[in-house]
C-alpha cells in the first residue's frame, strides 16, 4: 500500500515525535498507561524495527480503519431502497454488489439479508465477535458481550424487545451466526411515508443499530 | 467424548439482560487493530491468519478470556503468536514494553500497576 506522507524518515526508535501512527485524543491521553497498551505500543515498535512493515503503514491503516464508519452501510441500503435491480444483486452476491458502488466490502464473503414484511434478521457472532467493519466500522461493546451472543440466538424476541423492537407474532426471526469467513449485514425495511426523499435522503435514516437488525429503520 | 463446551463457545446459554454499553475506542485499540489487519495480508506472509488468531484467543483460558477486553485479548493472542513464530522474542517483549513506560513517565504520564 503506498503512502503519501511527504516526510521519509527512519524508523529507528529514539526521534521526538509519535511515530505509533495513532491519533492523539485529549481525553485518554491522561489515562493511566495500562499493561496492554503498553503491549500494543510496544509490538507496534518491534514490527517496526523488524521492518515486518513502517511506521507509515502503521498510521495510513489505522486511518483507513477509522474511516469505515457505518455511513458506508447506509450508502449501500439507499441505493438498495431506490434500485431494484442493485437491491437483487446485493442479496445475490453482496460483496459484488458493494464494489460496485465503488466501496470496499473488506475480503471475507459478505451477504445481505433483507428484512420483508414477513422476516425480521439479526445478526451475531456466538464463537467471537465477526462483524462487517469494512462497512460498519468497529463494533459496539454489546455486541461482543456474552450477554448478547449467548441469547439472541435462543430468545431473538426478547433481546430485540431490550432493544426497543417489538416483532410481531406472524412475523419470522431469522438470526444470522457469523463465522470468521462469512459476514452478515441486514437489509433494514424502508419506511413508510419516504417515498419522496432523495437516495442520500434516505442514508439519513438508516443506523448502525438497523444494520444489525436489533433496530428498524425509522421515517425521521 | 463430552460434548462439554469450550468458554467461547457461548451460543444458546443464559445470561442476564444486553446492556447496551459502548465506548470511544483509544489510540492502542486503533493501533492493534491496525497491527492484526497489516499482519493478515498476504505480502506479509501472512504472520497473522484468522484461524491462528482465535486459537491464540481461544487457549488463552476461560478466566483471563472474560477478564480483558476485546482488544486486550486481540493484543495479547496477536503477540503470543509472534513469539511463537520467533518473530520477536520474549526478552525483546519485555524490553520494548519497558521502554514504552519509561518513554510515558518521561512524558508526564502515569503508567498502571501490573
Amino acid at each position: 500500500m503506498s503512502t503519501e506522507h511527504p516526510h521519509n524518515h527512519s524508523h529507528d526508535h529514539g526521534h521526538d515525535h509519535d511515530h505509533s501512527g495513532a491519533p492523539k485524543q485529549p481525553d485518554t491521553e491522561d489515562r493511566a498507561l495500562t499493561y496492554h497498551a503498553a503491549m500494543a505500543d510496544a509490538v507496534a515498535d518491534l514490527l517496526i524495527a523488524k521492518g515486518v512493515f513502517n511506521a507509515d503503514e502503521l498510521r495510513a491503516k489505522i486511518e483507513t480503519m477509522q474511516s469505515r464508519t457505518p455511513a458506508l452501510g447506509a450508502k449501500v441500503v439507499a441505493r438498495a431502497w431506490v434500485d431494484d435491480g442493485f437491491k437483487q444483486r446485493l442479496i445475490q452476491d453482496g460483496s459484488s454488489a458493494v464494489a460496485e458502488l465503488g466501496l470496499d466490502p473488506g475480503p471475507a464473503p459478505l451477504t445481505v439479508v433483507e428484512n420483508t414484511a414477513e422476516t425480521h434478521n439479526v445478526i451475531v457472532c456466538t464463537l467471537c465477535s465477526c462483524y462487517p467493519v469494512f462497512l460498519l466500522g468497529k463494533s459496539p461493546d454489546w455486541y461482543k458481550s456474552r450477554e448478547y451472543r449467548s441469547r439472541v440466538v435462543r430468545e431473538p424476541r426478547t433481546v430485540l424487545a431490550e432493544f426497543g423492537t417489538d416483532i410481531a407474532e406472524d412475523q419470522a426471526v431469522r438470526v444470522h451466526d457469523s463465522t470468521a469467513d462469512l459476514r452478515y449485514m441486514v437489509l433494514p425495511c424502508r419506511p413508510e411515508g419516504t417515498e419522496n426523499l432523495s437516495e442520500s435522503e434516505l442514508t439519513t435514516l438508516v443506523t448502525r443499530d438497523s444494520l444489525i437488525g436489533v433496530i428498524e429503520c425509522k421515517s425521521e | 467424548m463430552t460434548t462439554e463446551r469450550r468458554y467461547h463457545d457461548m451460543g444458546g446459554l443464559p445470561a442476564g439482560p444486553v446492556e447496551r454499553t459502548e465506548h470511544e475506542f483509544e489510540p492502542w485499540e486503533h493501533k492493534t487493530d491496525a497491527i492484526v489487519r497489516l499482519l493478515s495480508e498476504p505480502g506479509r506472509g501472512p504472520l497473522l491468519r484468522v484461524d491462528e488468531m482465535r486459537r491464540a484467543i481461544e487457549e488463552m483460558g476461560g478466566n483471563i478470556y472474560d477478564e480483558l477486553t476485546y482488544y486486550e485479548r486481540w493484543i495479547a493472542a496477536t503477540t503470543n503468536v509472534m513469539l511463537e513464530k520467533g518473530v520477536f522474542s520474549v526478552d525483546e517483549l519485555g524490553k520494548a514494553i519497558e521502554a514504552v513506560r519509561a518513554k510515558q513517565r518521561a512524558a508526564g504520564g502515569e503508567v498502571a500497576e501490573g
